[in-house]
């Protein structure tokens, strides 16, 4: 079988975010696989080493630098990727019409997609790109077993969880649960040196497939604000701290 | 027209549905209508109770539809949305919503404005503020076209008040293709059954690793919990320890909530936790390490042990009658 994982690169989640005259700066912080992408390369590893023969590809859309995590992901050990450069961003529904001609003609029977991009905060892209290749999925998923052409997952609702089954080729969005990512081992950095990395214009891509690779939406600004807080700290022993808490809350925040 | 999706639970709409009305109404300039979709295997209660909020409700009643999934909620909007001709589409960005939105997008062929925290109008356009980056950045972000589907976040509008009236309640028809019903729900686990739901609570009492063990969280979040008749939420450092399920965490990978009041007890605040509560509109910390993130984001702050401290609320809670 095949399996496609999808990747992003993310400013590393403690890193500092800065705005100015709307627009954000992130000069100063380091690019990282997302989190959450790496759900999805580790579950597809553990379906293989559980005795399945499967071809995993990695495909990410981004700038020059996504290259690095795809690194990661090739040094975790999939077998080879495809980047598809692009420099400016593409909204999440413009990104799945991008990717979905490449996973068709991966013939991939399986594709992993990050639950929730770090830096979008966005859950769009996996539900979309099913949409595009016309493929069940299941998103927030926290368990998966790989049965006879289909798919049992473990998967997180508003209410709780449900146990869902969905045919193949379908696609997975990940969550933390699903499983612990493995650390790259100096000697397979060293071999994903030597893994193929594809790399292909996005208005190429877009243009053999036929689908336009631009965004329906427009970003206008982006600042950084927070909530002013109050910012009291209560002194005082337990007792008499909590008595405080709540005549606060009651009378000046009044919130209770 | 503006289509509002209505997410219902036990034969009542939630939350969401009120503040997807109040959004509705700010938005709908005139000569613009709005209307309700209600669906589900027995809509009735909930159709009749949004025609008490909106002037037109439409049903699609369908035993397929329960438990809805993401499929079978994609066809019946993407439906009603051509049906009713809508410009705008509003859904509630609970996990159904954000799961089944973009495939509505893409099937219309419309731009995804994703879990908003504000709509207007500029123009031709819509725009929106959505966070990112951890819920650290506000964007503002603007669609064109028609229509536009809109995942709204919880608390982005106020809870609507009835409006005068009754408004009109008519069926419509969803045939489902065998795609449609592909997935098969095999089983589902309630986790809030009989608690205050997460995403509807004015209130929200979150634990850390601080409690040090499921019983002690048990006895003191939850028994705080119950005695404010406040939602249950977590981190998933007791998710991960098993303490609690998924379905209570907040955060980046969890839910996002915006209460009142949120309580984050023995809570170090790291920033993948803050994502999911950071919008609450009192915030209130206590945690015995004076340097611990969660105070830099806290309204009122007390540095204690928890096991000393949540015992102390709870009496005095219970002393205020
Ligand atoms: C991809 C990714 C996604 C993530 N998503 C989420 C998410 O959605 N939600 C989430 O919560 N986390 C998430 N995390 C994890 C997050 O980074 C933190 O590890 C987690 O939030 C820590 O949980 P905690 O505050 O309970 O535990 P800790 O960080 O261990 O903090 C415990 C706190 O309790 C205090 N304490 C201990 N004992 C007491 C006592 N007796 N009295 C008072 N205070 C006490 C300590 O001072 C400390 O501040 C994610 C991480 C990654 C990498
Ligand atoms: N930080 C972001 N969050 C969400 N969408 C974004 C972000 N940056 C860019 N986009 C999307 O990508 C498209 C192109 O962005 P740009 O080229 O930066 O104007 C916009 O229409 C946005 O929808």
């Amino acid at each position: 079988m095949k399996i496609v994982t999808i990747l992003k690169q993310v400013p590393d989640a403690e890193a500092r975010v800065r705005s100015k005259d709307g627009t954000l700066d992130l000069s100063g912080a380091t690019f990282v696989i997302d989190g959450m992408d790496e759900y999805g390369v580790e579950e597809a590893l553990r379906i293989r080493e559980g005795g399945a023969d499967a071809e995993i590809v990695a495909l990410a859309f981004g700038p020059k630098r996504t290259a690095e995590a795809i690194r990661t992901a090739l040094a975790m050990g999939v077998d080879r990727a495809v980047h598809v450069l692009g420099d400016e961003p593409l909204d999440a529904l413009a990104t799945a019409r991008v990717l979905a001609p490449l996973v068709r003609d991966e013939g991939a029977d399986l594709v992993f997609v990050g639950g929730k991009q770090a830096d979008w905060d966005s859950a769009a892209l996996g539900p979309a790109l099913a949409e595009a290749l016309g493929w069940p999925h299941s998103d927030w998923t926290t368990s998966l077993t790989l049965g006879d052409g289909a798919l049992e997952v473990i998967h997180d609702v508003d209410d709780g969880s449900e146990t869902l089954t969905l045919p193949l080729p379908a696609v997975v969005t990940t969550q933390q649960g699903l499983n612990e990512p493995r650390y790259p081992t100096l000697p397979n950095i060293m071999k994903a040196k030597r893994k193929t990395l594809d790399t292909r214009a996005l208005d190429e891509v877009a243009a053999a497939a036929g689908v336009s690779a631009t965004s329906t939406t427009e970003l206008r600004s982006a600042v950084i604000e927070s909530r002013a807080r109050r910012n009291v700290m209560i002194e005082g022993d337990a007792a008499s701290a909590a008595a405080e808490l709540v005549r606060r809350l009651r009378d000046e925040a009044k919130v209770l | 027209m503006i289509l509002i999706v209505i997410e219902h639970a036990d034969g009542a709409p939630r939350k969401s549905a009120y503040e997807l009305v109040s959004l509705a109404r700010e938005l709908a300039s005139e000569g613009t209508s709005i209307a309700a979709l209600v669906v589900g295997d027995d809509p009735d209660a909930v159709a009749q109770e949004l025609a008490n909020y909106v002037p037109r409700v439409v049903v699609v009643r369908d035993p397929q539809l329960a438990p809805p999934r993401a499929e079978t909620m994609t066809r019946a909007v993407e439906h009603a949305a051509r049906e009713l001709g809508a410009e705008l589409v509003l859904v509630s960005g609970s996990r159904a919503g954000l799961s089944y939105s973009p495939r509505v997008a893409m099937r219309l062929g419309a731009p995804l404005l994703e879990d908003v925290t504000s709509l207007t109008r500029d123009g031709e356009a819509i725009v929106a503020t959505r966070l990112s980056y951890l819920a650290r950045v506000t964007e503002t972000v603007a669609a064109h076209g028609t229509p536009v589907v809109v995942s709204v976040k919880a608390g982005a509008a106020p809870v609507a008040e009835g409006a005068e009236g009754a408004g009109s309640v008519e069926p419509l028809e969803v045939t489902f293709e065998a795609d449609d019903v592909r997935v098969g729900v095999a089983a589902r686990r309630a986790v809030t059954r009989g608690r205050v739901a997460l995403e509807d609570a004015d209130v929200v009492v979150s634990g850390g690793r601080g409690f040090g063990s499921a019983e002690r969280f048990e006895e003191l979040v939850v028994g705080l919990a119950e005695a404010l008749g406040a939602g249950v939420g977590s981190t998933r450092a007791v998710v991960d320890a098993g303490w609690r399920p998924y379905g209570e965490q907040i955060g980046q990978t969890g839910k996002t909530v915006a209460p009142r009041l949120y309580l984050a007890l023995a809570v170090s605040g790291a920033v993948q936790h803050l994502s999911g509560m950071n919008r609450s509109k009192v915030i209130v910390a206590v945690n015995k390490d004076p340097d611990a993130p969660i105070f830099r984001v806290t309204d009122y702050g007390i540095v204690g042990d928890v096991l000393e401290v949540v015992p102390a609320i709870r009496e005095a809670v219970a002393g205020e009658g």
